[in-house]
């Protein structure tokens, strides 16, 4: 086993990456549309994981409305290619900036609550825009129906139709997040990050300045959560105030930390666990929800640290018992 | 004026209601730090359990009447006191010591279970309770304010338990232990505290008052269905957070003023906005005073 372990290691890292990649792109082939909608869904799900977790993972804030963000994003790209017939693809720059600003606007004034108070302000919010888009505000938004019509994708003069062709079009920005993750996790911004996580009055006192590295990390992680809002859009050409519901945003919460907080395996485990694994189980009915529950509970007993977490964070919970 | 006072006192009726279950949030916050996802969900099946008391009751004797509510309250009160104990012994003792994030995936854990159990046991269609079973008149107060016999009761009721609850905490030698675990376990259980003791205390009271106040709340409104406990615990929690969390007077401060807020928002603004005045008070009042109106400025530790 030590020795399989030690031979794994071995192979370079660039391999198994293209491996996995190979994998992700074949994968949706032999299934039929209904699991290549699923891949989709998974993949939507893997982005927002990704962008909460700089949020929750990487800077340690609590952020239970992060779904605003996805429906701002969604709302966006939506409203532009109603009113103004913005192609959609054109769309999805401005949704990632609309939803970073937004992201802007609520964190500034917040930044100094810790915790808890943190965590009840970014659900208030999340509630705020769900109910201001039931509304209907400015009277644009539609009600609690929502807006229809939306057109259909081009990309390249090619016009996506078929599950498969918006799988690949959501792995290709999976992928890209997954290279600007990355490269952040290990960047000054990203050990900034960790520090103010880890102990922010010790990262002040270092000189790290912790309001501007949590203000980054909202502002980002809000923006790339908009984009998964437009890529919704492009695949989807309705979209509701469901999409800010709490419930997506606590699911999106889920996502990051069953996989273990700050572990970019992790979200990839929780989002197979709380978006993959629940479409299979459909058959289960309005039980699903119950063993959703209880698999929540079971997992955070057995494994308070995550199921695939970061080796730094293993090692605190670790440490501690 | 006349207006004015009778929104008031509806909006008194509705903070209590939001007292009543926050001050089962801010109890568990108090000794566990922990956000009790689940109370929500706990204080939702206090209105079933009233409902499926109440109805059985109301066959049996085949009469109505306020005197039925009383048994139905203490079955109320201790079976879901007893799940609160079975969650917090299940759910959250085996996480005490494994950071801030993981026990609250495992409450929300527990919320989506007895969430759903409600769902599948009692389905989804809204639920009616007995009618009869508190007088329907109401009583003329000066200048014209009318008052239900049904508020006069909900206030009774509610400002008698939390009375109770106050002395409980701060005259009661158990009262002391629960501030003292809230403040350090360590120190507590050197002083002679059973730590685990208190805290199973804790999940007894918070839950059991949660509990009966689903069933007020539910007798109050005569229908619910099984998103009750989601809206009634958002609320809830905002009010707690509103009074400084931890901090008993500040969950029954905070009901109070979140429910007049939202009654006068209702009535003057618009209804459609009431949840987002609530809101956006809320975020307004967390900028200015960051550990809301009652709660200590607590120095980090370091």
């Amino acid at each position: 086993m030590e020795n399989l372990r030690a031979r794994l290691q071995k192979i370079p890292p660039l391999w198994w990456q293209a491996g996995l990649l190979v994998l992700a792109v074949l994968l949706p082939l032999p299934l039929n549309d209904y699991y290549r909608a699923v891949l989709w869904r998974t993949g939507i799900y893997a982005i927002l994981g990704l962008s909460l977790n700089i949020i929750v993972g990487y800077a340690g804030l609590f952020q239970l409305g992060h779904a605003a963000f996805y429906a701002l994003g969604a709302y966006t790209s939506a409203l532009l290619n109603l009113h103004f017939h913005i192609p959609l693809v054109l769309t999805w720059p401005i949704s990632i900036l609309v939803a970073a600003f937004f992201g802007y606007l609520i964190s500034r004034p917040i930044l100094h609550l810790r915790g808890d108070y943190l965590c009840i302000v970014t659900i208030a919010f999340g509630e705020v825009v769900r109910l201001a888009l039931v509304n209907n505000i400015f009277g644009i938004t539609g009600g609690a129906n929502g807006l229809s019509g939306i057109d259909q994708t081009v990309l390249f003069g090619l016009t996506l139709r078929t599950p498969l062709h918006h799988y690949y079009l959501v792995l290709f920005f999976l992928v890209l997040t997954l290279f600007a993750v990355r490269r952040l996790e290990n960047s000054r911004l990203g050990r900034a990050w960790m520090y103010v996580r880890e102990d922010e009055t010790a990262a002040e006192a270092m000189g790290v300045d912790t309001t501007w590295a949590k203000l980054l990390a909202f502002v980002l992680g809000s923006g790339w959560a908009g984009l998964a809002g437009a890529l919704y859009v492009a695949r989807i050409p309705v979209v509701s105030p469901d999409l800010a519901r709490f419930i997506e945003s606590v699911v999106m919460f889920c996502i990051v930390v069953l996989g273990g907080t700050g572990s970019i395996p992790g979200v990839f485990v929780g989002t197979l666990g709380m978006i993959t694994l629940p479409e299979i189980f459909r058959f289960l009915k309005t039980w699903r929800d119950a063993w959703m529950g209880v698999a929540m509970v079971a997992m955070m007993i057995a494994r308070p640290e995550g199921l695939w977490p970061s080796r730094r964070i293993r090692m605190e919970i670790r440490e501690k018992e | 004026m006349q207006q004015l006072l009778q929104q008031l006192i509806n909006g008194i009726t509705i903070g209590s209601f939001y007292a009543l279950v926050a001050l089962g949030y801010t109890m568990v916050y108090g000794v566990l730090k922990l956000i009790n996802f689940a109370h929500g969900d706990l204080f939702m099946w206090g209105a079933y359990i009233g409902l499926t008391g109440l109805s059985a009751l109301v066959a049996l004797m085949s009469r109505g009447g306020p005197i039925l509510i009383l048994p139905v309250s203490i079955i109320v009160i201790v079976t879901i006191a007893l799940v609160g104990v079975l969650i917090e012994r299940v759910a959250y003792r085996p996480l005490r010591s494994a950071g801030r994030l993981a026990p609250v995936i495992s409450a929300l854990g527990a919320a989506f279970i007895l969430e759903s159990l409600a769902r599948n046991i009692y389905g989804a269609s809204w639920k009616t309770y007995p009618t009869g079973l508190v007088p329907a008149g109401r009583v003329a107060l000066v200048g014209g304010v009318r008052i239900s016999v049904m508020q006069v009761l909900v206030l009774v009721v509610s400002f008698l338990l939390m009375a109770l609850l106050y002395l409980f905490v701060y005259r009661t030698r158990i009262g002391t232990a629960m501030r003292a675990v809230s403040l350090d376990h360590e120190v507590s259980r050197l002083m002679g505290i059973d730590v685990d003791g208190i805290i199973a205390t804790v999940f007894l009271i918070g839950p059991g008052l949660g509990g009966l106040a689903g069933m007020i709340v539910a007798l109050y409104y005569g229908s619910f269905d099984f998103t009750l406990g989601w809206i009634f615990g958002l609320k809830a929690f905002i009010s707690a957070i509103l009074g400084g969390i931890g901090n008993i007077p500040g969950a029954m401060l905070g009901g109070m003023i979140l429910g007049i807020i939202e009654t006068l928002g209702a009535g003057y603004v618009s209804p459609q906005w009431k949840d987002v005045i609530a809101y956006a008070i809320l975020i307004l009042i967390l900028i200015f005073r960051p550990t809301g109106l009652l709660g200590e400025r607590v120095a980090e530790k370091l």
